[in-house]
């Protein structure tokens, strides 16, 4: 939930509902980008993402340096999770997203 | 010795560490406080204590908002749960967290309808798919979630959904810096200032810590050097007898902040007039409520809510450990009866609690990162 997850805008999918496809190591989501209509990205900018959200753009050196902290602190792999958990998509049968360890 | 290859820039690691040792005075004991929980894990994960010398502590603040909230709000989001064709919300730290009966997780073993999602975002699209259920999220976090937890909001209301509703524990960080501040048992030399959160709420709300308080805040990063960078930037300050607002982490916290975060923040929430924070107790306008005009929103607005007041269990010391007045293994329950695997208390849930950070990071002693890459 704290994690500032890095990601690159690969497209706008809507302007008014704030809704753009973002790319975060190979996986793509929807994430929102309505915190940001002071200053509204743009395909190619990065962005650091909280709760599927957009809070900051970022250059891109500073993306690959976040992707490397979240590394370092082993927390990579929890980041992935809630990239792929974002819009329901891996959501399983009994109702608990995928991803999920006991 | 694994993340040593890893480590950016390890030579300038050891650069610091050694600033570090010239700008502290060996008559002074300095006590410096990392507020955000997030530093708190970055300081034991990369064992960045070797690094200082013994006269420069670093204390442990209260932003894990998993680890602040008290057991009485956790009770109540299940109460409000348990209503027949309900469901219940929330990002996966909250899953484990113990209520008096049971976490979450627990209460969907039950039976009860327990979902996690990573955006409250997808709490409201819970909502729109299961239009004969109430969808109720149970939202958690400083500055860094609220701005998210009140744009869902303003499009539920703009949507005109109305089988969702919000139980708000949205914390603010200022507030419980003060209480740290005014808490008698508490001396304090200077802080570690929260990077995410600061990236909402900009750096001009530091201003009273340094100006009326005298302390220095350093906002900073979360890689190993901009910690130790950040812990220079306040030894620097203080060997000076200068008290100020600076900004390690120019690169991300834009000095104003968020506004767009924080307009979506005024049109949603207030403040309340107090909210209990584990291990601090009650707390004037440190939490955020939801307005008026989103009451139908509001799951305590629009439903009849105990207002449960929980006591922890009392061998555990989560309060004393959360003041950093106790440090983690110092608890009656540390690595016995509370350990991640079986935890008693929030710390010990969430990897930003400090007994978590302690329990995985010192007490099973892995090799020290930090000092491998010093030395």
């Amino acid at each position: 939930m704290c994690l500032a997850i890095p990601g690159k805008i690969v497209k706008i999918v809507s302007e008014n509902a704030h809704l753009a496809v973002v790319d975060v190591v190979g996986v793509r989501r929807k994430v929102d980008l309505g915190l940001l209509r002071d200053e509204p990205p743009v395909s190619g900018d990065w962005v650091l993402i909280h709760v599927g959200f957009a809070m900051s753009k970022i250059s891109e050196a500073d993306a690959i340096d976040q992707m490397q902290t979240l590394k370092m602190l082993g927390e990579a792999e929890a980041a992935m999770e809630e990239v792929r958990g974002y819009g329901l998509e891996n959501e399983g049968q009994d109702g608990l997203a995928y991803g999920w360890k006991e | 010795m694994r993340f040593v290859d890893e480590f950016r820039a390890p030579e300038l690691i050891g650069k610091a560490g050694k600033e570090i040792r010239r700008l502290a005075d060996p008559n002074r004991h300095y006590r410096i406080m990392e507020v955000c929980g997030g530093h708190t894990h970055a300081i034991y994960r990369f064992g960045l204590k070797d690094l200082l010398p013994s006269n420069v502590e670093l204390i442990h603040g209260p932003g894990c908002p998993v680890c602040v909230l008290p057991m009485g709000r956790i009770d109540d989001g299940l109460s409000l749960a348990a209503q027949p064709d309900f469901i219940f919300a929330a990002f996966g730290d909250m899953m484990r967290v113990p209520g008096t009966h049971g976490s979450p997780l627990e209460y969907k073993a039950r039976g009860m309808d327990v979902r996690i999602v990573y955006s409250p975002a997808d709490a409201l699209k819970l909502a729109r798919g299961n239009p004969d259920k109430h969808v109720m999220f149970f939202a958690i976090g400083f500055e860094t979630t609220a701005p998210s937890t009140a744009l869902t909001l303003m499009r539920a209301k703009t949507e005109g959904l109305r089988n969702f509703s919000v139980f708000c524990n949205h914390v603010t960080i200022i507030p419980a810096i003060r209480a740290i501040l005014d808490s008698p048992d508490m001396r304090l030399d200077g802080f570690v200032g929260p990077g995410h959160v600061s990236t909402v709420i900009g750096c001009r709300p530091y201003d009273w810590i340094a100006k009326d308080e005298g302390k220095p805040v350093v906002v900073s990063g979360f890689e190993p050097l901009d910690i130790l960078q950040s812990i220079v930037m306040l030894l620097r300050q203080l060997r000076k007898g200068e008290a100020k607002v600076e900004n390690q982490y120019k690169r991300v916290v834009p000095w104003e902040g968020n506004r767009a975060a924080l307009r979506a923040m005024a049109e949603v929430f207030e403040l309340r007039p107090y909210f209990e924070w584990r291990g601090l107790g009650f707390i004037s306008q440190s939490a955020l409520k939801i307005r008026a005009s989103y009451a139908q929103w509001d799951s305590e607005q629009r439903f009849s809510v105990p207002g449960l007041r929980v006591t922890d269990p009392k061998a555990a010391q989560c309060g004393e450990v959360l003041k950093g007045v106790l440090k983690p293994a110092q608890c009656k329950l540390f690595g016995r009866e509370c350990t991640p695997e079986q935890p008693v208390g929030a710390l010990m849930v969430s990897s930003e609690g400090s007994c978590a950070a302690h329990y995985n990071y010192e007490h099973r002693k892995p090799v020290s990162i930090a000092g491998a890459a010093a030395n």
